[in-house]
Formats: structure tokens, sequence, C-alpha cells
């Protein structure tokens, strides 16, 4: 049974970028990102990071998953340290870092991930779906890598859980510089924050681009079993309705912008000017 | 169907002595009557006790303080517990936690076959059951084969084939990728609409309320708004106080309103939306016809 769940797959990831990963069930999603940071090794093909192959004779893909962190779908399932510090401490200690730096670097990831010092020293179990969520984030964020790859980091939480990890995650892209890859479902949240989408399908990208370019394409990627954007929908069907407005926005907000835009009364004041 | 009355939980952590350490009210006097053929959607955010009301009204769990009913039966009466879990089905988030046959109508057939029904009429079970949620061709496969919306499909068949008379479904499109989730909640709305099913879903994704007779949302283990979705929806501010989306339709709607314009309260869908926005850009749209006529013949 060798049906490859990923195969002939080419992309280039650039350094800085925060890219959102999209693609049905069994696209092969999963397969690519574990592939990314060498805990898959291909059948055949290359992965090249910062242009060495990662399977190649001498590299060292200890310091690859260091460098290339995964937070898997579920992330607070793997939480299992008896307090929360020595939890994120984990990751630190396995890269053999002293006993100082492992407690520097924790506490700094649980910075980041904004959890509440009050939790530090409380035991995984005790804290809500979101924090824990974000103790687990924190355990990747310890290691201090280059490149974060989520899978489903918002899966099971509420809309202000999710806003919230997005809000983080978008934070730390921006602050630390570091490259994003986040597998999701939602096509709302990819359209709403990533700036690169990939499309999987049959274990292929099938589509690579902006949101807008990427969303424009929406026969193609309800034949994947994906869909646009919801406001994508409202604003198609205004225009069906004989309302002149454009229909490539991607938030609630940019489509208010565009049906204002195309008041008649706003187009007349306009022309004015 | 369903009745709570004064339904309390509270939810206890002990020592290893057994001394109580703290206690978390999770539902604090929830009232609830949902009758024979409805399609209640429960919203709220995580920790607001909408689980907790789920597990009480499928006897997983049992009232700190109030009632819960099934169908005229008490939950705490325990020689009733069997029916009462036949009658009220449940659906969970993960999939994969919830199959255990090595085929699809294997799996299915487990339930009637708990509940001592013959095999012919197991089988017969099984058919309609996987008919009606329309994985009828797919009884022969491995659920392993099957993508997430179709193992959520099989686990609903399975709570179909106990003829349940109502199902409580607890986040059941979580975990699944956009087609998955239509597929589940068109199965939901049949099983509702067709075989008159009284369904519970708790959702976090707002344009599967739309469709439900009433909604109930939570917070703080108590029942914070409840109405149909139109009540329910006009109330922007107040859902967004708790922490809760509203649909996209709505919610943009409620910006151009803040931005001027006389839109009715509760638009649900893109074909309302467009309904009250039409007379904007139709009514002027001829005028500036006209005015861009009458412009050159000024010139002139």
């Amino acid at each position: 049974m060798a049906s490859p769940a990923v195969h002939g797959l080419s992309a280039e990831l650039a350094d800085g970028q925060f890219i959102g990963l999209i693609g049905h069930t069994g696209s092969g999603k999963s397969t690519f990102v574990q592939l990314l940071n060498g805990l898959l090794r291909p059948s055949s093909g290359r992965i090249l990071y910062n242009s060495e192959d990662v399977w190649g004779q001498k590299y060292d893909r200890k310091k690859l998953r260091a460098e290339v962190g995964l937070v898997f779908q579920y992330p607070e399932h793997q939480l299992f340290e008896a307090d929360v510090l020595t939890d994120v401490c984990f990751g630190p200690r396995n890269m053999g870092l002293s006993a100082e730096e492992q407690k520097e670097r924790a506490l700094a990831a649980l910075r980041q991930v904004k959890l509440d010092e009050s939790c530090y020293a409380m035991s995984p179990f005790e804290l809500s779906g979101g924090q824990k969520r974000r103790a687990a984030i924190a355990g990747v964020l310890a290691m201090q890598p280059k490149v974060l790859i989520l899978d489903e980091p918002t899966a099971g939480l509420d809309p202000r859980g999710r806003d919230e990890i997005y809000d983080l995650i978008s934070g730390m892209h921006r602050e630390l510089g570091i490259t994003i890859l986040l597998v999701s479902h939602s096509m709302d949240d990819v359209a709403k924050y990533m700036d690169r989408i990939l499309v999987m399908n049959g274990g292929v990208i099938a589509c690579d681009g902006t949101p807008k370019e990427v969303f424009s394409r929406v026969r193609e990627l309800e034949e994947m079993g994906l869909a646009a954007p919801q406001i994508s929908y409202i604003m198609r069907h205004l225009q069906e309705q004989g309302i002149p407005v454009r229909t490539d926005a991607l938030t609630v907000e940019e489509a208010a912008r565009e049906i204002l835009r195309r008041l008649p009364g706003k187009r007349d004041t306009a022309a004015e000017r | 169907m369903i009745l709570t009355k004064g339904l309390i939980h509270n939810y206890t952590k002990k020592d290893d002595e057994g001394n109580t350490l703290s206690v978390i009210r999770a539902l604090d006097g929830v009232d609830i009557e949902v009758k024979a053929g409805e399609f209640v959607a429960i919203l709220g955010h995580n920790g607001s006790g909408k689980s907790t009301l789920a597990k009480h009204i499928n006897a997983l769990l049992y009232p700190s303080g109030g009632e819960v009913w099934v169908d005229g039966m008490n939950t705490e009466d325990a020689e009733k517990l069997w029916e009462i879990r036949q009658r009220a089905g449940m659906i969970f988030q993960n999939p994969d936690n919830q199959i255990i046959g090595q085929i699809v109508e294997e799996d299915v057939g487990f339930g009637p076959e708990n509940l001592g029904v013959p095999t012919q009429e197991i089988r017969e079970r099984v058919d309609e059951s996987l008919k009606a949620v329309g994985m009828l061709e797919y009884r022969e496969k491995s659920p392993n084969r099957l993508s997430g919306g179709q193992k959520q499909r099989v686990s609903i068949a399975g709570v179909i084939a106990m003829h349940p008379g109502c199902i409580i479904m607890d986040e059941p499109t979580a975990m699944l990728d956009p087609s998955g989730r239509k597929e589940v909640i068109r199965a939901a709305r049949a099983l509702n609409d067709v075989e008159r099913i009284t369904i519970l879903l708790i959702t976090h994704y707002m344009e599967e309320v739309i469709y439900a007779s009433r909604v109930i949302v939570m917070d703080g283990g108590r029942i914070a708004m409840q109405g149909t979705p139109r009540e329910v929806f006009s109330h922007v501010e107040k859902l967004k106080a708790l922490h809760l989306d509203v649909p996209a339709a709505t919610e943009l709607a409620y910006i151009l309103k803040k931005n001027g314009l006389a839109l009715p309260d509760g638009i649900l869908t893109k074909e309302e939306l467009a309904a009250a926005l039409k007379p904007y850009f139709s009514a002027s749209g001829q005028e500036s016809e006209q005015g861009e006529h009458v412009n050159p013949g000024r010139e002139c």
C-alpha cells in the first residue's frame, strides 16, 4: 500500500514570511510539515534548509528540529511536567543548555505568549484551554526557532481564544521576525492574517499566492473541498444582485469600506472633488 | 423532550485524602425547555458551561442541584439510564475517538446491537441510518479511509441507528475542513427536517447557527441570551461583549449601519443583506444615470 501522501512537491519558503497552508483532510498537509522539520524522511526528493540537504550525511537534524519548531495539533495534549515552567524548559534542556539558560529562555517564551506569571508554578492541567495552548506554544518558542510551524493552532478554541492566538502569532512574526507556516481549516482566518497562502491538494501544491490571488479562484478551491472566506461569498452575491462592488474583499472591514465607497451619494461627492 | 430546572453543576477538586480543595460552579441555575422537533443551537465561549450542559442531557453527569428530564425521565433515575442515553444520543468533536468498528456498517450497528435489537432489524436500521446521512455507498468501507466529515457522518448514523428522539452535537465540526463542515451541518438539518429528530448543536461557527429554530447563549454557567437567530444576532454589541462572533453578513450590516446606512436589525444572510442594500443603489443609481445625461446637455 504505497500511495504517496506527498509527491513531486516543490515549494520555497523565504525567511520572514507568514504563510498559511490550507487543504482538505488527507491532502498531505501534515505529511508536508513533518517533512519540513525532519520528522519524516522523503522517499525521494530533497528538503533544503538554508541551501543544505537536511538528509545529507553529516547534517545535524537535532539542530534542525530546534531551529524549525513544530507545534502539533492540540499541543496541550503533550504537556506533561508537574508545573508550567518546567514543561517549557523541556525543549531547552533537550538542547543541552545550562539550567540558568533553560529558565531564562522559558521565562522569555512564557512572556512572549502572554501567559500570566501566576500560571508558571501551576500544573498545566489547571490552566484553561487557551492558556494550555499558549503554554504548549511557549514550549516550542523556548527553543528559539527561526521557523515556526503550527498545525491548526486554533482548533477547538472559541472566537476569543482564536483571536488571541492569532494576535500572538502575528506579534511573534512581527517582533521576532521568524518565518511562520500555519496550517488552518478556517479560510476566514488565513485570509485575514497571512501574506501568502499555499493550497495543497492530492499531495502537491495546487495554488500559491497572496490571499487575494488564491481566493479569487473560488471554483477550484471548492472542487478541492475548500472554500473562500464567508465575506467573499457575500460580496459575490451583492454583485450578482446588481450592486456594483468589487468582490475581492477578504475581511468584513474591507468589504464595508468597498460598499460605502460605491454608494451612489459618495460617488457623486468623489466626482465633484 | 428536554427539560432542566434550576440545574447546577459543581466540579469539585479534592486532594488525596478526599478533602475538598476547590469547587467550580460550571452551571449555575439553568432552566431550559427543548420541545420535540426543535433545532437549538448553543453558543458560549470556552468555559461557559455548554459542554457540561450537554453531558447532563446524556446522563454523563448528574446535577449538583436541580433536575434534568429527558422524555419524561429524570436523569438521576438509575433504572432509566440506558433508555435516556438511547433517547438522547451524543456526538463529540473528534471523529476518530468515536468510531470503533472495522467496517462502516459494523460501527453503525454497534449501538442497536448493544440494545439487543434482533439481527434483521439491525440491518434495516444500519441501512436507513447510513442513508439518512448520505453514507450508504460507504457501508463496506473501512472508517480509516474516510475523510473527517465522512467519519463524523458515520458517527451520526451510529446514533440514529439507536432511534433517538434527540441528538446532542458538541462541536461536531471543530476538527473538519470546510466541505466536511458543510456535510455534517447538511446532515444535521436533514435529520431535523425529514426525520423530525430534535437537534442540540453546540458550535463556535456562527454560520451554522443561522438555520436553528432557537439560539441559547451561555455565559458563566447561566443563560445569557435566548431567542431566534434573528433576535439574538440583533444584539451585536452584547455578543461581542460575551466574546462571540456574529455571522459575516450580520457583522457587515452592523458596520454599515454604524456608518449611517439605515439597515434593519438582525440581518443573517447574504440574501437579506442584498435585499436591504438594493434600495440604496437602485434609486440613486437611476438619479446618477439621469445626472450623466443632463450634464452633457448643459455643456451644449
